[in-house]
Order: structure tokens, then C-alpha cells, then sequence
């Protein structure tokens, strides 16, 4: 039997005083509903509110009838009114199984450790995922900024950047460090690629030169990623550039990655151990680096690959943190700083492409604000899972990046802002 | 959760295999509920008296950590919360971050009407479906109750999307209340200072509301004593700034609250928490900066736990990467990613254009379609159903067969003779064994692509138009 007695009709139902009540069963579930008004019985009865008196008599005659009314209450959980905050405190943990230290890598050399660098940058020592408050995180993250051995399509928004410098790697070079605030400089040798000029590994190895001679920052070599030419370029280049700890871009599994590590062993060098979304394909790649080739530690640095928001960043997300924390809980053939190719942000349409060529999609608007914020957003969601170094292209996303990741990284003091008033600011 | 395995589920379920959810047996059903893909309610037998106590216990032992709130009212309300996990690829997030653009109560009623529907009307194909912003935050600038009420209703009445309602004053949220008290509104927000008022209102009108404060003592002191009141669909706003030191603590905060609810049980504060990248506006003036800089804080919270959020900015540049993101970070990864299988042009295709053969892997799709968009190839371009697998793992996997490629120019109707005056077809380098085969069941001359669709381009110089033989 259920019963759903109103306050109201037992208040005009018992009238006044009731001493007990005989001859009265209660059975099955009985509901106190206790209406819009709602109150907790004994806080109302204090108040002298008026249904107060008839709940507090409900609640005594089923006592005696040995009713379970208080349990009853707290299941039904009537609301109760509160005059005082409840006070607390509280406090969150940290990781225990984050134990092991990310390896700490040095790019580029200076004259006290046989190279001509005026700094060098140092990667990775975190002991917990990016900004978090676990551990330190030793060092803030870099940005390497692109610069071609030969003119290239670039998006628009990119390219307006460089037109006076598209000719010259030398001068490409320097603007990106002295107008851009660039930490590093990436040296791609595209025209290397037997399908577009097949310049010849001496003739690369000369750009490499001029461009160690134009900038005082560390560099990294790229090759064109033609997997058959690639290890011939990066070891000449490895040998012009000898002692300047240059990050040699990339050894990978699908080419000769032992004639990379080689080179760089040789020539003092840091390798970039470059695999395809794969965190087992990592863990292969890098073991055989050290196992097979004998690289140490300190002269491996990954690039798990770099998908455009929008175009797979969800794996290239979720690789790089699983990645992160497996290094971080202990796997040291994954505790390596990683590199991001950020730059592949413009491969994305809405980087570069006036208008959506869709005409369901609400307006894409201007192309020019879209590109860089879309270079930052894929550069920003990686470094929170746990990338170190940023290979960048646009000048305004550089900035951007590096205020934000620099923020988090606790290296920005500003004058506080007060948001209490949010609600009503006039914007 | 707090069941981790289905043979504990299973303890709880009828053991029957009647197989009335859908699946075998109820170990398989009991697999589904703890990856979230079925719910209790699908099992018939569990909604009868005799099983009513162990449904209720299932019900609270698969409750998520994190507290599930409902905003809104229909088909358009949105749930927030809901997380079992700190990482996606632990699981899968659930319930995409909810964004509430703003609007406030001194817009002329034009400008409001044009901002609503500029708000409601946003979107954006994506893989198959189209991205889309959730709500409407109205503003209290005026601090006019009356004002704000009648703002209120002229957004209810213009759009159909969920409201929250943003006022420290409680006589302005009751006068809105009163407004929309139907439609299910979030409140924003109990403070320190106003939480008795508020609390009454959410009792009252039995809506969600947001606790706000950046002391996380307080802000536990708050989601304590609103949850002692019987006040349960709360959300966590523990301030949201713009930037300096000020904003690694929101950051801290963020990570913080979400840790405890879900690694440490604390569930007096496993809430959906809200963040306001709209702050990027109390700093930044110049609209691109701020549009900016809100979009940078909105992706910091989309990535690390942000469930609902206020922002400012309509421009595509903020709008477009914001829901890229959360669709990026909320994509269930146990899924494959797939486009429709089918024969698509990319670009004005003619009867000499090319035909290629890629798979209806969504990023293997896309890159190619991009590869060749932005190279300004013509082409037909065909997606081939390998259950979302990329090219060299469905050649090895057998998901990428001659059968299946013939197949799906069949079903899209796609006749070669008419369509085209070469008769060819142009396979991914990765799956050059697959030439002969093809050949042999579709009669077509068959060329061998590159092996990475970037070197479309280099390749057709070489190769296109096919040369006699």
C-alpha cells in the first residue's frame, strides 16, 4: 500500500493535540511529501512555520508505531534550509607512479664544447605532464621556426612573410631569429628530393653551412623525406656542421636510419627519431637506436608525428600523451623529448582556403586570421600532451604559442586581473 | 565507476541470455555497460519488481565519477559531465564541452536578435556530420531585474538552445526565472556571499547551478553545503583567468578538482566544471587579440577538463578551431574514424581526369582529398569501406580487396565507360600487390599510385594521362 499523505489535509484531519493513535497501521511505503514548501521539519518547527507542528506530530506517531521515519528522510533527502556554509577543505594528491624523469636533451653547442653557438637549448628533465603541479618542468618549451633551401608553395597568409627572403636560406634564416624571436632554425633541404631538383648532398651540406654562419642559434637539418636520398644528405650535412649539435630531421623506420644515427655519432649530433602515429612503432624506432646504433641517450629526440587540427590530431594527441605518460611511469625507451611538426597545420583547408568550398557551413571568414590561430591550436593541444619542441612557420602563431606555453610554464608575471565583475563588463 | 570488469557486472544482471538488449549473452551486455556503449535500461528483465534492488545498485555502481547535469529543456538540452576518466584513450570522453555564447541585457533588440541567431544558426560539416555551438549565456550588465527578465524572454523566444542565466544578483536570476522557469536554465552563480539566496532559487525552481569560487576550500564549502540541501545538479566555476601566474592557477585548479573526482573519489566535488575564456576580454581590447586570446584559453580548457563554457567571440577564426577541437578531443577513440564510402569529385572532374582509389579512413580520406584539393587535380576520388582502416593495414587486414573496390563504383553507380575516356583507375602505392587482382575483376587498366598522396602531384606529371600500351 502507498499512501501519499498531504501536510495540509493531516493538519485539518488530526486538528489539535494528539496524544496517540490507536488502532492505526502503517504499511509499505509512506511518503511524507512535504510540498513546494519543502522544509526540514525541525528547522520549520523552529521558525514556527505553521505545517511545522503537524510534521513534527506525523513524525512522533510513527516513532511510536516504530516506523524508520528518520531513515525515511534522509532517503527521500527533503531539502533542509542552511544559514552557515558548511566549512572544508580541500586537497588534491599528486601522481605517484610518475617517477621517472623525461631525459634531458642540449641542441646546439658553443665554443666551450666545440661548436660556434652563442646558446643552446635545452629539452625535456619534466617529471610530470606539461604545467602541472606534480613536478618541475626544468625547461619551457622551444620554437624552431622553417626556412627552405628553396622557394615553396606556402599559404598565402605564410608566404607574405618572406617574400624578400624566399631566395636566401642565409637571410631566411636571419629574419626568423632577429624579427621573429625564433629559438631555432630548421634547415629543410627539399631541393634534395630526386623529384624536384636532386641537388646534390655537397651542395646541400653548403646551404647547412651558410646558414650556421648567418644564425648563432642551434639548427635543425631536414632533409626532403625521400627515404632513399635522405641518409646521404643529413651525413654530409652531419659532417659540415661537426660539433654544433644539430637535431638531424629524420631517422625513421622506412629508411636507413642506422646511416643517420651513424652520422650523428660521429659528428656529434642529436637524432630526431620520427615514427607515424604509432607508440609501439616509437618504442621499436628508439630501441634500435640505442640497442642497434649505439646512440645515447642524450642525443635522441622523437617526433611522433604532427596531424592538422581537424585532420587527425586526435591521434596525434592521444599518441603523444600516452607516449608522455608511459615515459613518465617508468618505459625509458619512451621518456625522450618530443618534437612537433606544427607547421602541417596548414595542410588543413581552413588554414589556407579563401572560403569553405561548402555552402551548408556557416562563413569561414577571413583566411588571414584563420591560418595562424589554426598553427597555434595544433601547437597549443600538443604541448599540453606533452611536446617540448615546436617546428612553426607564421610569425603572429609563433608569438602566440610562446606567451601561452610560457604562461602555463610559470614564466609570465602580469599585473592580477580581477574577475569577479565578469558578469557585467562592457565589452 | 565502480566496477571495472563485466564479470562483476555480471553478478548483477538476470544471467538469463534472453537476449532482449540486443546482445548474446548478459556477459556481453554486462561489457557494453561498463564501455558505456548500452544502458541498464535496455535490459527488460532488470526493470521488473523482482530485480528492482539490484538495478538500483547497479545504478549507483555505474554512476561515472563525475556528475552528470542536464541543461535545457528538449531536443535541445545538453547534458555536461559524465567523465570516468583523466585521459581519452583510458576510455572515451563523454559529453562534449557545452559552449554558451553570450549575449547581456543592454543590446538593442536587433543587434540581440541578429547575435542569437548568428549564434544558433553556426555550422560546420565535418566528417560526415556538422559541428555546431550549444547554448546562449545572457549577461546582467544593466543590473536591472526587469531588464534582465526581458532580455531573457526575448532570447527564449527567438531560439530554442539552452540558457544560462549570469547574475550575482538573485533578485535578477529569480526574475529571469520566473521568465523561463519551463526551460530548465543553468544558473550562474552562488558565491560566498549570495549562495543562501541562490540555493533557495535552485530549490524553487529545481534548475542547475553554478558554484563559483577560485579558493578551492570555498568553492568544496559551497558544492558541500548546496549537495546538504538536496541541491545535486551543481557545476564548478573555479575562476577562469585570463592570464599571468593568475592563470596557471585556474589551470592547476582545473586539473585539481578533476583529479580528485576522478582518481580520488572525492564526490563532494566530482561536478562538471565551467570555464570562462571570455575573460580574454577584461585584458585585451582590440578584437582580434581578445578573439584570439579566448580561443587559446578555450582550447587550454577543452583539452584538460573545461565540461561547459562562456565565451565571447563569433568570429570563424575563434568559432571554427574551437569546435575542431572539442570535436578532436572528445571523438570516441575506440571507434575508427570513417567517412561514407562512395565516389566523390574533387574539384570539376572531366572524362580525362583521374580516377583514385583511397579508403574510407577518415584521415587517410581527408589527407588525400586535401592533397589533391589543394594541388587543383580534378579527379574522382573513391572511397573504398574498410571499416575505417587506412590503406596498408586493410590490404594486410583484407578489408581492401578487388572485390570491394569494384563494388563500390557499382554502388555509386560509377560506369567507367561513361564517365571516362582512359578506362583506368590509379591504387595507393600501399596496395600495388592488389594490381592484378583488380585487373582481373574489373577489367580496367590499372595504375599504381604513389605511396604517399602528398606526391600526387609529381606523379601525374609523370604519369597522366596514361600512356597507350
Amino acid at each position: 500500500m502507498t499512501k501519499k499523505i498531504k501536510l495540509s489535509e493531516l493538519g485539518s484531519l488530526l486538528g489539535g493535540e494528539i496524544q496517540a493513535l490507536e488502532g492505526v497501521k502503517i504499511e509499505g511505503d509512506v511518503e511524507i511529501d512535504l510540498g513546494q514548501a519543502g522544509l526540514n521539519p525541525q528547522m520549520a518547527y523552529a521558525l514556527g512555520h505553521e505545517t511545522a507542528q503537524v510534521a513534527i506530530h506525523l513524525m512522533n506517531i510513527s516513532r511510536i508505531l516504530g516506523y524508520p521515519v528518520d531513515q525515511m528522510l534522509g532517503a527521500t533527502a527533503a531539502p533542509k534550509r542552511l544559514t552557515k556554509l558548511i566549512e572544508s577543505r580541500f586537497s588534491a594528491g599528486k601522481i605517484e607512479d610518475w617517477k621517472t624523469p623525461i631525459q634531458e636533451v642540449v641542441l646546439g653547442a658553443t665554443s666551450s664544447d666545440g661548436g660556434t653557438r652563442k646558446s643552446t637549448v635545452t629539452l625535456g628533465g619534466e617529471t610530470a605532464l606539461p604545467y602541472y603541479f606534480d613536478g618541475p618542468m626544468p625547461h619551457r618549451n622551444h620554437i624552431t621556426m622553417d626556412v627552405f633551401d628553396m622557394p615553396i608553395n606556402m599559404a598565402k597568409a605564410v608566404k607574405s612573410n618572406y617574400e624578400d627572403v624566399i631566395n636566401s636560406p642565409a637571410e631566411w634564416a636571419k629574419k626568423v631569429v632577429r624579427d621573429f624571436g625564433a629559438d631555432m632554425v630548421t634547415i629543410h633541404l627539399i631541393s634534395t628530393d630526386p623529384n624536384i631538383k636532386d641537388t646534390s648532398p655537397a651542395q646541400a651540406a653548403k646551404t647547412v653551412e651558410e646558414v650556421l654562419q648567418a644564425v648563432d642559434v642551434p639548427i635543425v637539418i631536414g632533409g626532403s623525406g625521400n627515404p632513399e636520398k635522405d641518409p646521404a644528405v643529413l651525413e654530409k650535412a652531419a659532417e659540415v656542421a661537426e660539433g654544433e649539435r644539430c637535431l638531424l630531421a629524420s631517422a625513421s623506420l622506412n629508411l636507413d636510419y642506422a646511416r643517420i644515427a651513424e652520422a650523428a655519432k660521429k659528428y656529434n649530433h642529436v637524432v630526431l627519431s620520427w615514427t607515424q602515429l604509432e607508440i609501439n612503432a616509437q618504442k621499436e624506432l628508439n630501441r634500435k637506436l640505442m640497442k642497434q646504433c649505439g646512440v645515447a641517450r642524450e642525443n635522441i629526440l622523437m617526433d611522433p608525428t604532427t596531424a592538422a587540427l581537424g585532420y587527425g590530431l586526435d591521434y596525434a594527441y592521444t599518441n603523444m600523451e600516452r607516449i608522455r605518460l608511459a615515459g613518465l611511469s617508468g618505459d625509458t625507451e619512451l621518456n625522450f623529448p618530443m618534437s612537433s611538426g606544427t607547421t602541417n597545420a596548414w595542410g588543413a583547408r581552413e588554414s589556407w582556403m579563401v572560403s569553405s568550398p561548402l555552402k551548408e557551413d556557416s562563413d569561414w571568414g577571413p583566411r588571414e586570421y584563420r591560418g595562424p590561430i589554426w598553427e597555434i591550436v595544433t601547437g597549443l593541444t600538443l604541448s599540453l600532451a606533452g611536446n617540448d619542441l615546436f617546428m612553426m612557420m607564421h610569425p603572429t602563431a609563433v608569438q602566440v604559442l610562446k606567451e601561452i606555453t610560457q604562461t602555463l610554464y610559470g614564466g609570465k608575471e602580469t599585473e592580477p586581473v580581477n574577475i569577479d565583475n565578469w558578469i557585467s563588463a562592457v565589452i | 565507476m565502480k566496477l571495472n570488469s563485466p564479470l562483476q557486472v555480471y553478478k548483477y544482471l538476470p544471467q538469463i541470455n534472453c537476449a532482449e538488449c540486443g546482445e548474446a549473452t548478459c556477459m556481453a551486455f554486462a561489457s557494453h555497460l561498463i564501455d558505456r556503449s548500452k544502458k541498464l535500461d535496455d535490459c527488460p528483465p532488470l526493470l521488473k519488481d523482482e530485480f528492482k534492488k539490484k538495478y538500483m545498485e547497479l545504478q549507483t555502481l555505474l554512476a561515472p565519477e563525475i556528475h552528470e547535469v542536464t541543461i535545457g529543456k528538449g531536443e535541445h538540452a545538453r547534458k555536461i559531465g559524465g567523465d570516468d576518466v583523466l585521459y581519452r584513450h583510458q576510455l572515451t570522453f563523454f559529453n562534449p564541452t557545452a559552449f554558451a555564447y553570450d549575449v547581456w541585457d543592454t543590446m538593442a533588440e536587433t543587434e540581440l536578435v541578429e547575435r542569437i541567431n548568428k549564434i544558433s544558426n553556426f555550422r560546420k560539416f565535418y566528417v560526415g556530420k556538422f559541428l555546431k555551438v550549444d547554448m546562449v549565456a545572457v549577461r546582467c550588465v544593466s543590473g536591472d531585474a526587469l531588464k534582465f527578465a526581458n532580455t531573457v524572454k526575448k532570447v527564449a523566444e527567438t531560439t530554442k538552445l539552452p540558457l544560462v542565466l549570469c547574475s550575482f544578483d538573485p533578485a535578477a536570476l529569480k526574475a529571469a526565472l520566473e521568465v523561463v522557469k519551463d526551460k530548465n536554465p543553468l544558473i550562474y552563480a552562488a558565491t560566498e556571499k549570495n549562495w543562501g539566496e541562490v540555493a533557495e532559487l535552485a530549490l524553487n525552481y529545481k534548475v542547475p547551478v553554478v558554484l563559483f569560487s577560485p579558493d578551492l576550500d570555498k568553492l568544496k564549502s559551497l558544492a558541500l553545503t548546496f549537495r546538504e540541501m538536496g541541491i545535486k545538479d551543481l557545476v564548478l566555476d573555479p575562476g577562469s583567468y585570463p592570464q599571468g601566474v593568475q592563470l596557471k592557477g585556474s589551470f592547476e585548479r582545473f586539473i585539481k578538482l578533476r583529479r580528485a573526482g576522478i582518481k580520488e573519489g572525492q564526490k563532494d566535488i566530482a561536478f562538471p566544471i565551467m570555464a570562462v575564456p571570455l575573460n580574454a576580454w577584461l585584458v585585451y581590447k582590440d578584437a582580434v587579440t581578445a578573439s584570439y586570446w579566448e580561443t587559446v584559453l578555450a582550447s587550454v580548457f577543452t583539452v584538460r577538463y573545461g565540461d561547459i563554457m562562456i565565451l565571447h567571440s563569433l568570429e570563424p577564426y575563434a568559432v571554427l578551431p574551437e569546435v575542431h577541437l572539442r570535436d578532436t578531443i572528445y571523438t570516441d577513440p575506440r571507434t575508427p574514424v570513417k567517412v561514407a564510402p562512395g565516389v566523390n569529385e574533387v574539384g570539376s572532374p572531366a572524362k580525362d581526369s583521374p580516377v583514385i582509389v583511397t579508403t574510407n579512413f577518415a584521415l587517410t580520406y581527408y589527407t588525400v582529398e586535401s592533397d589533391l584539393s589543394s594541388n587543383k587535380i580534378n579527379c574522382y576520388l573513391a572511397a573504398v569501406d574498410t571499416d575505417g582502416i587506412g590503406v596498408e593495414a586493410a590490404v594486410a587486414g583484407g578489408q581492401l580487396t578487388a572485390a570491394k573496390i569494384k563494388d563500390t563504383f557499382q554502388k555509386a553507380g560509377f560506369e567507367f565507360k561513361d564517365k571516362t575516356s582512359h578506362n583506368a583507375l590509379i591504387l595507393p602505392g600501399l596496395a600495388a600487390r592488389l594490381q592484378g587482382d583488380v585487373e582481373d575483376v574489373t577489367g580496367l587498366r590499372v595504375m599504381i599510385g604513389p605511396p604517399d598522396s602528398g606526391r600526387i602531384p609529381g606523379w601525374m606529371e609523370k604519369n597522366w594521362p596514361p600512356k597507350p600500351k
